[in-house]
Parts: structure tokens; sequence; C-alpha cells
């Protein structure tokens, strides 16, 4: 049985529905057009679904109806649940179900060929079929098992300490070429035992690759995670011979790619490094360590208070401490307080000031902070020389001059937010002991015209805004 | 379709995606994370077709829990990005 001769408008609807997914994308240009692209994604999901169930004899429409009734419940329920601050352990949870589902569908393409219409005139799967469906389940297997550490890792349910195996190198790149061998081996013979050794060593491999990487890397883990659940995708679609799986895996795949990238020059750390692993764990105790000995200022609440209703403008730099106390809400009435003193606030975003890309913004958003008050960093590192207050809060290793200067700083290198340079930094902070993911000394503490707020975050900026009142 | 053709819009949609996703806002970062989540779940086509076919009960099966996977993904990671995109606003409070 050769392939089936597909009708060219159903070949049509999966290329709409493709279409309608780019749309979906370049909606995010803007949040004004983002809601609109996102429509468009869900009707080019509708297209891709129906078209599939009405040129398929479905033998089984009940239970297809109820499997995608259950999960559509799970998902809208966890989806109008979710908080915000968690975004990252859901989008890493998500990842593990595409690669999952990859895994699933080349392992059913596997036991039932003919569905697939991937059976060659000798009754054996077409060769290059073998290779796509090899690789289709080795992406998913590893994007399943890594996002599955990611996950816990970003869900606290495992360390963020870096977990390192002696000779892991050896170990990963071992398993590796075996993959690879195995697959070409596939093409020679379909026997079961290939297939299956390819998806357990793949399920092994995700796992050996995330462990070794730490806490502070996850941003760049879940994007490329991101990249290996499009990818997966894509293989799936070269097996299928279905444009709207390809297309939409290579957008993902590209998505995810260029994500990481961003992430890993915001950290100035090159891929490999990342991929490599061991940097960075929760709240690094190493390095530093003469925080206490130097001289530096303490203020209250009530300084500030009365510092920042006398600038003319207020830069707020935001890091993941913020979201941790959960002070966005506080923050914001902070931010609208001042302005009705008629103070320009603004909101300076580092690229990793959250757990994942965009994670601040989103943060901020749901505090109802006006998104054009929230620049990057590019945008506004020009401005803390002419602002009077930066005021930082729940951010360390992002405002370290060190990393501009100091050659032997392990973030040296880092593009940062130049906030000594605003007239007054107001730095808030839950004691002097403690030190950023980076595990340096922060040289802005000690600067003349810094004044260091130490409290938890979400109380602090509350004190403020019953003294500004 | 033969290999090439596939190849060829595959490539072509790499370069999509790279033009695409640099023109998005770093504000949308996130959402874009959510939203090509969702969309990557079109895999749920082949869940389908798996699911859909005669013949072999295990792959059926397979088919079928793939496709509940797929689904929690499709309806949670549009849900969610909905979700986020209505809280970017701006001047509009109060």
């Amino acid at each position: 049985m050769e392939h089936v001769a597909v009708s060219p408008w159903v070949m049509l609807a999966y290329l709409v529905a493709g279409v309608c997914f780019i749309i979906a994308l370049r909606g995010l240009s803007s949040p004004e057009s983002s809601r609109a692209g996102n429509r468009a994604g869900m009707i080019g999901m509708a297209i891709a679904v129906i078209t599939t169930l009405v040129t398929h004899d479905v033998a089984s429409l009940p239970e297809i109806g109820i499997a995608i009734a259950i999960g559509g419940a799970i998902g809208f329920v966890i989806a109008k649940r979710i908080a915000m601050t968690a975004m990252p352990q859901l989008v890493a949870a998500f990842h593990s179900l595409v690669g999952l589902a990859a895994v699933l569908v080349g392992a059913a393409a596997y036991l039932n060929p003919e569905a697939f219409g991937i059976v060659g005139a000798t009754g054996e799967i077409l060769t290059v079929s073998r290779v796509e469906m090899g690789l289709g389940v080795a992406i998913g297997a590893i994007t399943f098992s890594g996002s599955v550490i990611a996950f816990l890792k970003l869900n606290g349910n495992m360390s963020g300490k870096p977990i390192i195996l002696p000779a892991r190198h050896f170990i990963n790149l071992g398993t590796l070429a075996a993959i690879l061998g195995l697959i070409a081996y596939f093409t020679q013979d379909q026997d079961p035992w290939v297939f299956w050794t390819v998806t357990g060593l793949s399920f092994a491999i995700g796992f050996l690759l995330i462990i070794p990487i730490g806490g502070a890397d996850m941003p760049v883990v879940v994007s490329m995670l991101n990249s290996y659940s499009g990818w997966a995708a894509a293989a799936m679609g070269f097996t299928l011979h279905n444009t709207a799986m390809i297309i939409t895996g290579a957008l993902v795949g590209a998505s995810g790619a260029i994500l990481s990238y961003i992430m890993c020059r915001a950290m100035n750390r090159s891929f490999i490094s990342v991929i490599a692993g061991g940097f960075g764990g929760d709240a690094a105790a190493a390095g530093g360590g003469t925080a206490i000995d130097r001289p530096w200022k303490r203020g209250s609440a009530e300084d500030a208070a009365f510092l920042m209703k006398q600038a003319e403008q207020v830069i707020i730099v935001p890091g993941y401490g913020m979201a941790v106390a959960q002070a966005q809400h506080a923050l914001r009435e902070m931010g609208d307080l001042l302005e009705a003193e008629g103070v320009t606030v603004k909101y300076a975003i580092h690229p990793v000031a959250g757990r994942m890309p965009g994670h601040m913004n989103v943060l901020l958003a749901e505090a109802s902070v006006d998104y054009d008050k929230v620049f990057e960093l590019e945008d506004i590192n020009s401005e803390f020389a002419r602002s009077d207050v930066a005021f930082v809060i729940g951010a360390n290793d992002v405002t370290n001059p060190a990393a501009k200067t100091d050659k032997t700083s392990p973030i040296y290198g880092m593009p940062v937010l130049d906030v000594e340079k605003a007239k007054t930094v107001l730095f808030v902070k839950r004691s002097m002991g403690g030190v950023g993911y980076a595990g340096v000394d922060n040289e802005v503490f000690y600067r003349d015209n810094t004044m260091m707020l130490l409290a938890d975050a979400k109380k602090m900026v509350e004190d403020i805004v019953k003294s500004m009142g | 379709m033969d290999f090439i053709s596939i190849l060829s819009i595959f490539v072509l949609a790499c370069f999509v995606g790279y033009f695409v996703v640099w023109s998005v806002t770093p504000a949308l970062h996130t959402p874009l994370m959510a939203v090509t989540n969702a969309i990557s779940s079109v895999i749920i086509v082949g869940a389908l077709v798996a699911a859909a076919a005669g013949g072999s009960p295990s792959a059926k099966w397979l088919g079928l829990a793939a496709v509940v996977m797929a689904s929690v993904n499709i309806f949670g990671g549009f849900a969610v990005t909905e979700r986020m995109l209505a809280m970017y606003k701006k001047k509009e409070r109060k």
C-alpha cells in the first residue's frame, strides 16, 4: 500500500491552519493585536482537528470525544486557577505533555503504520519514515523527561542545586551517540527492541541533561525545552506528511531557540556552558563573604516616601524577589500615589528578572501596571542618570556594577541596569547577608547615594504607601 | 507529498518563525511561550489518526492517551494565554 492520495482540499485546510498559527505569533508583536492573534491560533487548531476527523474513517468517535473533554476540562481548570508566579512551572508541565504526546503518537505509528499510510510495497515501514519516527520519538522523550525535571526544580519539589554526576559529559555523549546509532540501525531492522531502546534511552538522556543545570539557568532551560517540543511536533509532521504540524513545529522550534538565545545573552552565558550545567543553585552561598564589614546607610519607609515624593522621576526595578514577596500590588499602589503627586514613574525590566522570558512583565500586568510604563533594559538604561530615584526591589545581580568593571566577577560582561547613576538608589532587601544567584556582593549597597531599606519587600512597600498618605 | 516538498515547507517555515518571533515584543515573551505550547499540540492530529483507526487496539489506546494530553495543552495553553493577554492594559484604568 503506497501513500493514500490526499485531496488537495485537505492539504489546503492544513495549510490554512498553519497560516493561522503564524498569525497567532505575529499578533504578539504588540499587546493591542495579541488577543486577535490568540483567537487566530484557536481557529487554526479547530480547523486542524476538524479536518482530521472528517477525512478519516473514525471508528471510535465517542472515545475521542471523551478524551478531548477530559483533557480540555483539566487544561481549562488549570489555566483559570494557576497563579501568575507559577507560570514557569506550568509551561514546563505543558512542555512535558507535548513531549509525551509525541512519543505516544510515534509509538502508535510504529504499532499501526497502515493507519498513517507509511507502509511500503514490501509491507515494512518506509525507510524515510523510520528515521522521522525515530527522531520524533527521541526528541519527544527528551522533551518529556527534561521538562519533568525542569518542572520539579521550578516548583520546588527538587532542589535548584545542580546535581553533578561524575563523568556526566562522557555518559551524555555516549547515550546521544547510541540513540543516533540505533536510529540509523532502525532503517535496516525495524525490530521492536530497536524502537523501544531508542525511546528508553531518550527518556534517560532528557533526565541526565537537565539535572546538572542550576536554578539560575532555568529560564534558558524552559526556552530550550519549548524549542524541543516544536522540533518533536515537526518530526511527527514529517512522519504524517502534515503541513500544519510541520509549519507549527518550525515556528515553535524557532521561537524556543530565539528565546534561549535572548536569555543566554542577558546572562552573558554561552548556550554550551548552560547545557554543560553546574552553575548557580538556589541562593548560592559561595563567593562574596565580606558583606557586612563595609559601611552602608539604612533608611526607613518614611525616608523613602519623602525622597520619592520630592522626585521628578522614579524608576522602579523589580526582580523575582518582589514576586516571591507578592509585593506587585502594593508596588502599583505606591506608583499610583507617586503619580498623583506629579512624579513620573517608570518600570525597568531586566530580561532575566523573572524565572522565564517576559515573566516580570506578566506579573506587573497582573497588578494592573500600564504596559507603556514598563521598559526593557536597553530602552531605559540611559534614563537612570536623569532620574532622582531608582527603587530596586527584589533584584540584585541585574543591578551589580561589577558586571561592567570587575573582570574577575562571575557575572562580568552581563548587561546590567545602571541604577547607581540615579541621584538616589533605594534598595529594598530582606537583610544585608544574602546574595543573589551568582553569589557575589553588590557594590551598589555601599555607595554614598544608596539607602538600604531592609525588610520584607511587601511590608516595606506597604509602609511606604502608609507614610505617603 | 514527497520528502523534498515537505522539507521545503519546513525550511521556509523555520525562516518565517525566525522573523516572526524576533518581532514579538519582549513584554509578551511569556504569553509567546504559552501560545507556542498550545499550537505545538497540533500533534493532536497524529493522535486522532491513531485513535480513529481500527486494526491495532494498543495503537488506538496510545492515540487516545495522546489526545487527552494534547487537549490539556490546547485548552490550557490558549486559555492561560488569553488570561495573560487580558491583563495587558494601558491608561484605561479608572
